[in-house]
């Protein structure tokens, strides 16, 4: 493991030595599950892109065209490489994970889910890797079913066994929880649903910027994820579909660069992966995301996960001494994933989050997009802090500081 | 911990200890306000006497402003007629906006309390919530 010097690894960072925001210190940034910042090398590289290459990929023989052809692909090959897909033709570039999620929904899910079929979501997931399925399961008639999950988050797998049968046709899990953090066994579940004939989808845009992805490994048939999590630009996604299975499937979008012929009345698709990318691609975009995957490898999942975890603990100890306030999920740091979901006794969480916002610490407070969650844990809010490997323990000292005074300072005893 | 000042003791006392947060058995007039994305949740219950408002309560759940607001809204506007009540319901939006005068913020009494919402852009609408629905319930 490479060790570096987190004052310098920060400065790569634009947006925390940019003078407008303030100086490092001035501002804690602790809502890193919605969205990551970005290294200058990732912004720089989108820069580029338009600058040095642009002109639109796959599309003219003149040499821009066929420079920008190359960064898009060779983009492509980064993501395979990162995820050890098997395949280039399995790499799809999308905006996002929810409409990674949607292709699938649409492309794969209304077409192989019938009307005594069901599909099988957890309890856990965000809005994207659930309305997906409401729609499917409503437009087939099929059953939407839930597997819940235990207190700490953990997913009993008894079960899940019993919830998957001859009837489940795809099972839609999220990788990481992005309220409790809690990990799921994806590879077991995987196993699971393929023994009942199912497909497994899983939305990894919590898990991807935190841990090592081997597709191979998990033997999930697709698997979803986000640029802009993972400190790469915003507007650009990946889909990972098995080629077998994406070969078989009907385009999602239709329209330009994604056809071999076009007449009147028809179309022949192209090959994969272009039959899922119609119209012009996010070129640059993907030459960041290509940056943001160097970036990651430059530092190394080793280094990053050690001080999350470091973060993590700090933080999580540190709200566990102060009275009134419950921590969901696990007791430990480690199935945390960086991400801390909290309530104050008596306290509404857009107050905690205001109190905090005016001590310079930025948090997150709402539903997280999982509304059924947090109704399952009996709440209609919480507040969410979550910590990257470039948040410094002066920042989770503050954020606790700033929480120890919560209460006094909404007029409560302390 | 500058924001001392904005969560001043009036919005907290009137969160913590609501006069008027109860369930009005025999109101006129039962009228809920929500803000979705968040989840504030107003049911805001009037008694009327011709075009007075003899009696009025709320129950609900939300942040501490939107909570408060309700409350000092309801202390103002029992016994007020129903025109001097949306009058002081459009005021209040008014100055939350930032686009009071300062007479006007002035006849706000209490409520002026909540002035300092104004700079505070994602939190305008729990400030208004009360209001709003107030405004709603009497021009029905």
């Amino acid at each position: 493991m490479t060790d570096f010097d987190i004052n310098k690894l920060r400065e790569e960072f634009p947006l925390f030595v940019n003078e407008k925001n303030g100086s490092v210190l001035d501002f804690a940034y602790l809502d890193n599950a919605a969205t990551s910042q970005r290294p200058k090398c990732v912004i720089d590289a989108e820069m580029e892109f338009y600058e040095k290459h642009n002109a639109n990929p796959l599309r003219g023989s003149y040499p821009l065209s066929v420079e920008a052809t190359d960064v898009y692909e060779n983009a492509r090959k980064s993501v395979k490489n990162f995820i050890n897909a098997n395949s280039s033709a399995e790499i799809i570039f999308t905006r996002n994970t929810s409409e990674s999620i949607n292709l699938v929904a649409y492309s794969y899910g209304l077409e192989n889910v019938g009307k005594n079929d069901e599909v099988l979501v957890s309890i856990m997931e965000h809005h994207s890797n659930l309305l997906p399925w409401q729609m499917v399961t409503k437009k087939t008639g099929a059953t939407l079913k839930f597997i819940e999950c235990e207190h700490d988050g953990s997913i009993d797998m008894e079960k899940l066994k019993a919830l998957i049968t001859e009837k489940t046709r795809i099972v839609a899990i999220t990788h990481v929880s992005n309220v409790l953090g809690a990990v799921n066994p994806v590879k077991e579940i995987a196993k699971l649903a393929h023994e009942k004939g199912a497909v497994i989808v899983v939305d990894g845009a919590q898990s991807t910027p935190h841990m090592k992805i081997d597709v191979k490994d998990l033997d999930v048939d697709f698997f979803a994820l986000s640029g802009h999590k993972m400190f790469g630009p915003m507007g650009i996604g990946v889909l990972y579909g098995k080629e077998a299975i994406l070969d078989k499937m009907q385009p999602f979008l239709r329209g330009g660069e994604m056809i071999d012929s076009v007449s009147r009345y028809d179309a022949v698709y192209a090959e994969l992966p272009h039959k899922f990318e119609a119209g012009t691609v996010n070129a640059a975009g993907a030459a960041g995301l290509d940056a943001a995957i160097k970036y990651m490898q430059r530092i190394g999942y080793e280094y990053m996960q050690e001080r999350e975890l470091m973060l993590t603990k700090r933080a999580l100890d540190g709200l566990k001494k102060i009275p009134h306030i419950t921590v969901y999920g696990s007791d430990d740091a480690k199935r945390h994933t960086g991400i801390l979901t909290f309530k104050v006794d008596d306290v509404h969480p857009h107050d905690v989050s205001e109190v905090l916002i005016a001590d310079k610490i930025a948090v997150r407070a709402g539903h997280h997009c999982a509304q059924p969650l947090l109704q399952y844990l009996g709440v209609n809010s919480t507040t969410r802090a979550s910590l990257m490997f470039y948040n410094t323990e002066e920042e989770i000292d503050k954020f606790l500081e700033s929480m120890a005074t919560v209460r006094e300072r909404m007029g409560y005893g302390k | 911990m500058e924001n001392r000042s904005f969560y001043n003791e009036i919005l907290t006392e009137h969160n913590i200890h609501p006069e008027f947060k109860f369930d009005l058995e025999d109101a006129d007039i039962v009228l809920e306000g929500v803000n979705p994305s968040c989840g504030d949740d107003v049911w805001l219950k009037l008694k009327m006497d011709g075009d007075v408002i003899a009696d009025g309560a709320f129950v609900g759940d939300g942040c501490a402003i939107s909570q408060a607001s309700a409350d000092i809204m309801l202390g103002m506007v029992i016994g007020k007629k129903k025109e001097e009540a949306i009058k002081l319901a459009d005021t209040f939006v008014k100055m939350i906006k930032g686009e009071a005068s300062d007479e006007e913020i002035e006849s706000l009494e209490e409520a002026s309390a909540l002035q300092d919402i104004s700079h505070m852009p994602a939190r305008v609408k729990c400030a208004v919530l009360g209001w709003r629905t107030l405004k709603e319930a009497l021009e029905k």
